[in-house]
């Protein structure tokens, strides 16, 4: 059990990087999450049915992602659209756009189709107990995504994302167009969503055009328990590791609840709502937070 | 340098509220030119440097830099010449941001790459520029802006725009916003800075004594026009009442009102 919660809270990881990236960094709020993340399952799925590589399929995936996202801020730069509705309209888009992709269907199993997953598990059996080889694998992953987001946010145009979701007005007073900043960050970001989409569709053995359905609150809760649980820091590695830990967290509740919850009567469909409660008291805990740090403050200045 | 004629900006066009914020401005800054720039409020002297930055396009006129037409240029292209400071303090920096960070990403303007530029020769070379500042921040290249006061941030601004050496600098009444103690010290800071790197600059203030003391050009804005423009020996013999008796003589308004318009505190 703690093994697939683990591997579940790493698989959607990658997907709160990404989230993480387009709230935090970037200040941009970005609803294309919900159509990206199935994108990449449907893509994925499709590609290795035509019996694709693994590989190529999974960065097949990545460019759809990347691509949604650039639609995204193109919206939101060309035609002065408020970014949280330039996502709806992508998501909306992306919804037809992924039953298309998966040939006119909501649905595409691929149970018994070779997948990376079932490449990597018969590469490492004997090697890892077999319980723990695909744990072991998406530790691989998550954590190479993690370090490749550190690097790539130490470089200067990775620092100048960072400044741009801090001070627009001084990207644009260093002679940099934070349109072209928004389209790289937004398209990085979904390019995220769509590889842990792809991920997750080889998990759970189908694509599903409902799979992303409200993803983007559970990518947002996972990078505000992330946050609550560490302590605040300016080092990007800390803020990438808050948000993976995060995701750990958040689907280890999700998992306690879809499987025990019917003890206390909950049905798989009460998530939602339990999603929901968990950002409104994460909220309320970190204004409680904010508010105790700054009484304590000011008891220490008298 | 850089040369406005005959420009004009009108906010709201053909409505009720149009609005005549700037009336055919014939300007031209010399190189080394250091232009202060005094007027009530409304004179048009924020929107006369939005007009130069490109944060607004002009409604009607040319602009030009080096004798090349930039007019319709947007303000990240002209940015790559131009340093600016505004009012706020916060506008300059990062705010969750190291202070190192901050000071990388100013250093050069243009598009950034997946270059990683901030090693030790820089944070030794930023090291020895903050020192100048004497405000104790080298020993503070990691902590983040937000904890630093606004004189503190708009010294380092001020730092920070002279080292990406723009070819010419706004400063927007970047002291207003400060307590007297800061606002001396970034203002000395500012003269030693432009006179150190003979930048070409211009201030907008609402000090008059400032405005005489500092700079060799003085320009008087109402109403959207430049209605006194003084230079050199002229400007070095003024004082603040001869400043308001000229006002008084070009608008023809009651000298009461003068004082309370141009504000000198």
């Amino acid at each position: 059990m703690i093994e697939s919660i683990l591997v579940e809270g790493l698989i959607y990881g990658i997907m709160v990087l990404g989230v993480f990236i387009s709230f935090r960094v970037l200040d941009f709020p970005d609803l294309t999450v919900d159509g990206s993340f199935p994108l990449g399952a449907a893509l994925m799925v499709q590609c290795l049915l035509t019996g694709m590589n693994g590989w190529l399929a999974l960065l097949i995936a990545f460019a759809g992602g990347v691509a949604a996202g650039v639609v995204t801020a193109v919206i939101h730069n060309q035609l002065r659209v408020p970014n949280l509705l330039a996502g709806i309209l992508t998501m909306t888009m992306l919804y037809s756009v992924n039953i298309r992709i998966m040939g006119d269907r909501a649905n595409v199993p691929i149970l018994k189709h070779e997948t990376l997953l079932t490449q990597v598990t018969e590469k490492l059996t004997g090697i890892i107990p077999d319980d723990y080889i695909l744990l072991v694998f998406f530790l691989l992953v998550a954590l190479t995504v993690k370090v490749l987001l550190d690097i790539f946010f130490r470089t200067d145009l990775g620092m100048t994302l960072g400044a741009m979701g801090n001070n627009e007005q001084m990207v644009i007073s260093q002679g940099v167009n934070p349109k072209t900043l928004k389209t790289i960050g937004v398209g990085l970001s979904n390019g995220l969503v769509a590889i842990s989409g792809a991920f997750a569709a080889q998990y759970l053995g189908f694509a599903d055009v409902g799979l992303g359905q409200g993803i983007i609150v559970s990518g947002l809760a996972s990078v505000m328990i992330g946050e609550f649980l560490v302590l605040k820091s300016n080092r990007i590695g800390v803020l990438t590791f808050c948000a993976l830990a995060g995701s750990v967290c958040f689907y280890a509740v999700m998992y306690v609840g879809r499987y025990y919850g019917y003890m206390i009567h909950m049905t798989p469909s009460d998530l939602n709502l339990i999603k929901g409660i968990l950002i409104i008291i994460l909220l309320v805990m970190t204004k409680f937070k904010k508010f105790k740090k700054v009484a304590f403050k000011s008891v220490v200045a008298k | 340098m850089i040369e406005l004629k005959n420009v004009s900006i009108v906010f709201n066009q053909g409505t009720v509220n149009e609005n005549q914020a700037l009336s055919n401005i014939d300007l031209k800054v010399k190189e080394g030119d250091f232009i202060t720039i005094i007027g009530s409020n409304g004179a048009g002297k924020s929107t006369l440097f939005n007009t130069i930055a490109g944060t607004i396009l002009p409604s009607d006129g040319t602009i030009l830099v080096n004798d090349k037409v930039v007019t319709r240029d947007p303000e990240y292209k002209r940015a790559k010449y131009i340093g600016r400071i505004f009012q706020n303090p916060t506008l300059g920096t990062a705010s969750n941001m190291s202070l190192e960070d901050n000071m990388m990403i100013t250093y050069k303007k243009g598009f950034k790459w997946l270059k990683r530029s901030l090693n030790a020769r820089m944070r030794e070379f930023f090291r020895g520029e903050l020192v100048q500042l004497r405000m104790g921040l080298e020993h503070r290249m990691k902590e983040n802006l937000v904890m630093f006061s606004g004189g503190q941030r708009q010294a380092l601004t001020l730092l920070m725009m002279v080292l990406s050496k723009p070819a010419l600098i706004l400063l927007d009444e970047h002291t207003a916003a400060l307590d007297p103690k800061n606002a001396e010290i970034v203002l000395e800071l500012t003269d030693k800075f432009i006179k150190e790197s003979r930048l070409t600059s211009m201030m907008i203030t609402h000090n008059m004594s400032h405005a005489i003391e500092f700079g060799n050009r003085l320009l008087m804005m109402d109403k959207g026009e430049i209605i006194f423009d003084i230079e050199g020996d002229a400007k070095k013999a003024l004082t603040v009442e001869k400043l308001i008796e000229k006002f008084h003589e070009l608008r023809h308004k009651s000298f009461e009102n003068d004082r309370t318009l141009l504000s000198d505190d």
